[in-house]
């Protein structure tokens, strides 16, 4: 049917970063260059970005009018968002086809999401 | 404003005929394709200030000419005029022989760009976007806001296009005979995804989506010109019509779905009912029988009751049975176990619903959740359609369909 958007979100760990060597980060850049490029290409791609280390985000809450910011980010977990990729896919196959394709894959994971559009058919 | 948007559909109109006589005279689909683009956008400019040319599409081919023919010196400039250097040894030529193609194209010729458009190697998504610009005569803008992408994205995708047609090797004629029908299926096929892009689309949210509707409309509208007695052709002109004229009825504020049930039919678009059912009704009793006529049915009886609660869903059923005949469709199946309910009962209904819980085309798919709920509810198995209607809520993508499931779970308690 018609293209429907998917987030690909990436999902890292200062470890796993920490151990990769030099020719594994290079091979990380290229891969996702070559990805980037491939999907602009096709006029798949929306958007698409790296995050900063985690060691740079404020997460924000507001309680009670009240807004708090604290260092680092909203989830205790030992991975977070890395970067993202916001494509157009035929199904989510091909989605997860091109999830597979990024290293990062192989370290740690790529999450596939739809994304919720404002078109509904009633019932 | 009401004479801009007049200008633009006179343009727009065009758009298909200058191309054609573009590409006879010229060949290059693809940079014609660009020139006849630009051809448009000085018209938009020129038009409005200095007046309508007297006639329109001999301005539109003397200026999509003279840029084609930039593009083409460039081109080969490019290719150290190496590749086709006796055909653009001099192009001034062309130009000179401009009144020529001021001849309208046959007939034909929008129907062969249409059938180019989508080509069968295109992905769905590039055959929409191709079929928009080079048919329908939108921008790449215009075309990239209705699907919420970026511009530079359409335009990567339009222009990809081009190329895999180029690639496949297709020249500007109809198919084969034998391959005709396909192709026509693929064409329809084409124009009935532009339609339901638009009419899905929830009102005040993607209001540039909207719109498609009734471009979609006015290309099969252009298809039945120049096919009448083609019926597939009529009845997908009287499904769009007869879905469409719902539209004013189906969305509440915010976006908010409102089921055909609940609809107020004083809202709905007379005319448009009018015209659908006439047309399908034609097409059924004159032409080969084929499932958008059988789909332009059911729609026609929805249609014409005046109530919900006259809907004649008897023969709603007798028409999915017909369908199911014709397509091997899930969500047809699903429909179907909808008319049967409402037709003979909840039980009957659960049961046509049945063999679809295995099926795996409809594995997770909030459509069979919404379904079932909604059977379950008639039958007064309120636990179990609330907890139908959550997992529909959960697994869809559409924000305005989760938001009727969800409030259907919640006034079940």
């Amino acid at each position: 049917m018609v293209p429907v958007k998917y987030m690909l979100l990436i999902y890292s760990n200062p470890e796993s970063w920490a151990s990769l060597s030099a020719e594994q980060r290079d091979g990380l850049t290229r891969a996702h260059e070559t990805l980037s490029r491939e999907l602009t290409e096709q006029g798949l791609l929306v958007s698409a970005a790296g995050l900063a280390d985690p060691i740079t985000t404020r997460t924000v809450q507001v309680r009670d009018d009240t807004t708090m910011t604290t260092d680092g980010p909203y989830a205790e977990a030992k991975e977070h968002l890395a970067g993202f990729y916001l494509v157009e896919c035929d199904n989510i196959d091909q989605a997860i086809g091109y999830a597979a394709r990024m290293p990062d894959a192989e370290y740690v994971a790529v999450e596939v999401r739809p994304v919720m559009d404002m078109s509904g058919l009633e019932m | 404003m009401r004479e801009t948007a007049e200008f633009e559909l006179l343009l727009r109109e065009q758009a298909p005929q200058v191309l054609s006589a573009l590409v006879r005279h010229y060949g290059h689909f693809d940079l014609a394709e660009e020139a006849v683009q630009e051809a448009l956008l000085a018209a938009a400019q020129q038009w409005p200030v200095e007046g309508l040319p007297d006639n329109p599409r001999g301005w539109l081919i003397r200026v999509g000419s003279r840029r084609l023919t930039d593009l083409l010196r460039s081109e080969s400039a490019r290719r150290r005029r190496e590749e086709n250097a006796a055909q653009l040894a001099a192009p001034e030529e062309f130009v000179a022989s401009g009144p020529e193609i001021d001849e309208p194209g046959g007939q034909d010729d929008t129907l062969t760009l249409l059938f180019l458009c989508c080509h069968p190697a295109l992905s769905p998504a590039s055959q929409i976007a191709l079929t928009l610009r080079a048919v329908g005569g939108l921008t790449t803008a215009q075309i990239a806001a209705a699907f919420l992408v970026p511009e530079a994205t359409m335009a990567q995708r339009i222009s990809r296009a081009k190329r895999s047609i180029k690639q496949a090797g297709s020249s500007f004629e109809l198919p084969p005979e034998a391959e005709r029908d396909e192709r026509m299926g693929a064409v329809l096929h084409v124009l009935y995804l532009i339609f339901n892009e638009g009419y899905t689309a929830s009102s005040g949210t993607s209001l540039h989506s909207a719109e498609l509707t009734t471009e979609a409309i006015r290309l099969v509208r252009g298809v039945r010109k120049l096919l009448p007695d083609d019926g597939e052709v009529a009845g997908l002109l009287a499904l769009m019509l007869l879905t469409d004229a719902r539209r004013p009825a189906r969305t509440g504020p915010e976006g908010s779905l409102i089921p055909l049930a609940e609809q107020d039919r004083s809202k709905w678009n007379k005319a448009a009912i009018v015209e659908g059912e006439a047309l399908v009704s034609e097409a059924l009793s004159r032409t080969q029988l084929g499932p958008y006529q059988v789909q332009a049915a059911i729609a026609a009886v929805h249609d014409t009751a005046e109530r919900a609660e006259d809907t004649d869903w008897r023969q709603i059923v007798a028409l999915y049975d017909v369908l199911e005949q014709l397509v091997d469709n899930p969500m047809v199946k699903l429909n179907h176990a909808v008319a049967v309910a409402m037709a003979v009962g909840p039980k009957e209904g659960l049961a046509v619903l049945e063999p679809l819980e295995s099926d795996d085309r409809l594995t997770s798919h909030h459509r069979l959740d919404a379904v079932r709920a909604h059977l379950l509810e008639m039958s007064g198995d309120l636990a179990g359609a609330r907890d139908s209607y959550l997992l529909a809520a959960r697994r869809t993508t559409s924000m305005p369909e989760r938001n009727y499931l969800q409030s259907k779970a919640e006034r079940l308690g």
